[in-house]
């Protein structure tokens, strides 16, 4: 279920629109192979790159950052995005689920998107950065040192070290002056995907000046795809609510921007109901709870469909739960960016197979924090954290607020009285939901895998999309499923580019980054000098 | 790290022969404890006598490892067991040397020379390991440790 008034993106903003005041309904787009002559009875200036990526944020900000490493030029790629920095969306969604710049995001000290090697890790980054962590707060040389010596014994007796979210911002900001980001991109919106029948690929997209809304195309010898996350996704019962009653004040979902439930929580005081067991849900609670910390008279309903009681699975396969979380580190166990997991799902021809083994690995899960640990038993033991577990019947406007009628497992129902009600279920990644990618689908002979997302091969390469000597690859979210587990994270899609990069050497249009090239450049990103 | 059996074995492989060879060969000129007069060439078959014998000792350890491995949930191997694991190894070579089963050595070498060489060719490797090998094997941490083969 998707909520069609809400936008995600920064940049132009929603990418579900279905029609357009210029694009249009032009004839030619009901071809699916264009010729050199269709493109230019489209009646849109072409221009033409070897390689074009659309999106623009981490996804292809990665994949550009090691494409530049595998000898390629900015000329050589260009990327079509509604944003200026990679980072914007990701910032976007951090903000408003509750992660401001000093605040730990959830990865680990080696994913890092301006760096594929990996080393030096974000934890030594902040020990040797004092500016970054004065800035944060974090003075002393006990603080300084604690990343590093947090690194080498983690996870054992300590939780697992995570950088700062203005580290990523700052780091990447270093790399998009390093690569000269700005010229790579073609600032817009891409429309549209057809191949090109003389090999290779047209994409039809809006340029961002807002003066000249004309159509351009771009013709491309392969097209790589990261486009994220096509908009919010709502609990079906909570979509109903917003749009029957029309109230979208009561009822937010953690992505979009809902500072107004937290300044009337704080002014007023009152019940919140959140929704959900991920780790968007927890730091909504963790949110709510500091500001109750701060003298807010709220109270915090936590409502669960799955209790994770505790520790769940047996012998070799057993994560640790508790207080109705799973716990892991990261969305998937470690192993997942390369050893033993990335192994077994590479192995696993079948999609079935590779779903229920990201069922089992992935799924909601929160990492254990000894500061949200603290405050969850202080909210248990003081009465104002609450938690609940059943199925949600229905929510009905309350005067003031909402009623939820939540059946729990033994069959009873009861009302439970909230002012707000914040939905931390998730993001929509269904591709028919993006309007970019349901074109791939309709005209672009791309197919859907077990999980119901874009079906790609082992390197990353759409099935069905090829196009003559051209290929057409798709990385993140878009494309879970596939052989990659998590591939919607950093590291994820810096592994993904590295196979696409791979591959694209293979065919001889980067070169293969070996021992020594990759030295000689890990070399130059030391010294801040252009690949 | 997350390694594979197949990456473990092949960067232990990698780490004693190339990075604990490289050290090797350096520092023994300048190990404490041989007797006065020993050649040099003496010297290095004492030496690399000792190195071979934490390989092989080292593979049958890889093996305990991933066995071991196999009970966390994340499948990786905490930077701390790299360090941890120094008290177990150490502990084998030196029975393994007091036993003379190790060719080329009959009795035990004072402790000053054999675990000066042991901790300096731990350090390093464990050192190369957590830095300089992601940057020459841009792959290798993507891979559970394998450098060849699928
Ligand atoms: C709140 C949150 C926290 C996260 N925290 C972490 C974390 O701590 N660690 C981690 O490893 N991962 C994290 N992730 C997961 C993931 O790494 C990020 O979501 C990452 O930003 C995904 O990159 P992407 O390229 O797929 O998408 P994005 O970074 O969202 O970039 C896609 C861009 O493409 C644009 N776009 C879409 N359609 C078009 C079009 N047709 N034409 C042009 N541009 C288009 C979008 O507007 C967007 O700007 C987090 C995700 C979320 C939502």
């Amino acid at each position: 279920m998707t909520d069609h008034s809400a936008t995600i993106a920064p940049g132009r903003g929603d990418q579900r629109g279905h029609t357009d005041e210029s694009s249009g309904s032009h004839p030619v787009l009901s071809k699916d192979i264009w010729s050199d002559h269709d493109a230019r009875s489209f009646g849109a200036p072409v221009e033409s790159a070897p390689l074009v990526s659309i999106g623009g944020g981490m996804g292809s900000f990665a994949f550009t950052h090691i494409l530049r490493i595998a000898g390629l030029t900015a000329h050589d790629v260009r990327v079509i995005s509604d944003i200026d920095r990679p980072y914007e969306t990701y910032e976007l969604l951090c903000r408003n689920s509750q992660i401001p710049a000093y605040e730990r995001i959830r990865s680990d000290s080696g994913s890092m998107m301006d760096n594929i090697w990996g080393f030096p890790g974000y934890a030594l980054r902040e020990t040797f950065n004092r500016g970054l962590r004065r800035r944060a707060g974090l003075t002393g040389l006990g603080r300084a040192l604690a990343p590093s010596w947090n690194v080498l014994l983690e996870p054992i007796g300590v939780d697992y070290y995570t950088p700062m979210s203005s580290q990523v911002f700052e780091s990447c900001d270093r790399e998009m002056v390093r690569l000269n980001w700005p010229g790579h991109l073609l600032p817009g919106t891409a429309r549209n995907i057809r191949r090109r029948q003389e090999g290779g690929y047209f994409t039809v997209y809006l340029p961002r000046d807002r003066t000249r809304r004309q159509l351009r195309i771009v013709q491309s010898q392969h097209l790589h795809v990261s486009v994220g996350y096509p908009g919010l996704r709502f609990l079906p019962d909570l979509q109903r609510y917003r749009t029957e009653y029309g109230d979208s004040t009561s009822v937010v979902n953690a992505y979009e921007e809902h500072e107004h439930v937290y300044d009337q929580l704080r002014a007023r005081g009152g019940t919140v109901i959140v929704r959900g067991s991920g780790i968007v849900a927890i730091r909504i609670v963790q949110r709510l709870l500091d500001d109750r910390a701060a003298g807010a008279n709220l109270t915090i309903v936590h409502l669960f469909r799955n209790y994770v009681e505790n520790s769940q699975g047996s012998g070799f396969q057993r994560r640790r739960g508790r207080r109705g979380f799973a716990y892991q580190g990261f969305n998937y166990p470690k192993s997942g960016w390369g050893g033993q997991l990335f192994d077994q799902m590479m192995r696993t021809e079948s999609p079935e197979g590779r779903s229920a083994i990201i069922r089992r690995t992935g799924g909601t899960n929160i990492p254990h924090r000894r500061a949200w640990e603290k405050s969850l038993t202080a909210g248990l033991n003081g009465g104002w954290y609450r938690q609940l577990q059943g199925e949600v019947e229905s929510v009905v406007p309350g005067h003031p607020g909402t009623v939820s009628r939540v059946r729990s497992a033994n069959g009873s129902t009861q009302e439970v009285f909230a002012d707000f009600i914040i939905d931390g279920t998730g993001l929509e990644a269904d591709p028919r939901e993006h309007r970019l990618l349901a074109d791939l689908l309709d005209h672009g002979g791309a197919g859907i895998n077990g999980s119901g997302r874009l079906d790609v091969d082992r390197n990353f390469e759409v099935r069905g999309t090829r196009s003559g000597s051209g290929r057409l690859y798709a990385i993140g979210a878009a494309t879970l499923g596939g052989y990659v587990a998590p591939v919607d994270s950093f590291l994820g899609l810096q592994l993904a580019s590295l196979l696409v990069a791979d591959d694209l050497a293979r065919q001889g249009f980067c070169k293969r980054i070996g021992p020594i090239r990759s030295t000689r450049q890990w070399w130059r990103w030391a010294r801040n000098v252009a690949p | 790290m997350i390694p594979t059996l197949r990456g473990r074995l092949q960067t232990r492989l990698f780490a004693v022969i190339v990075i604990g060879g490289v050290c090797t060969a350096l520092v023994t000129p300048l190990l404490p404890g041989f007797p006065p007069g020993t050649p040099v060439s003496e010297r290095y078959v004492d030496t690399f006598s000792v190195l071979a014998a934490v390989l092989v000792l080292g593979i049958f350890w890889e093996f305990v490892y991933h066995f071991l491995q196999q009970f966390r949930w994340e499948k990786d191997w905490p930077t701390l067991f790299g360090l941890l694991t120094f008290a177990n190894e150490v502990l084998l070579v030196w029975f393994a040397l007091r036993l003379g089963w190790v060719p080329n050595i009959e009795s035990l070498p004072p402790a000053r020379l054999w675990i000066t060489h042991f901790v300096i060719v731990w350090i390093v490797i464990f050192g190369f390991l957590n830095g300089p090998m992601k940057v020459v094997f841009i792959r290798w941490r993507f891979r559970g440790g394998r450098l060849v083969g699928p």
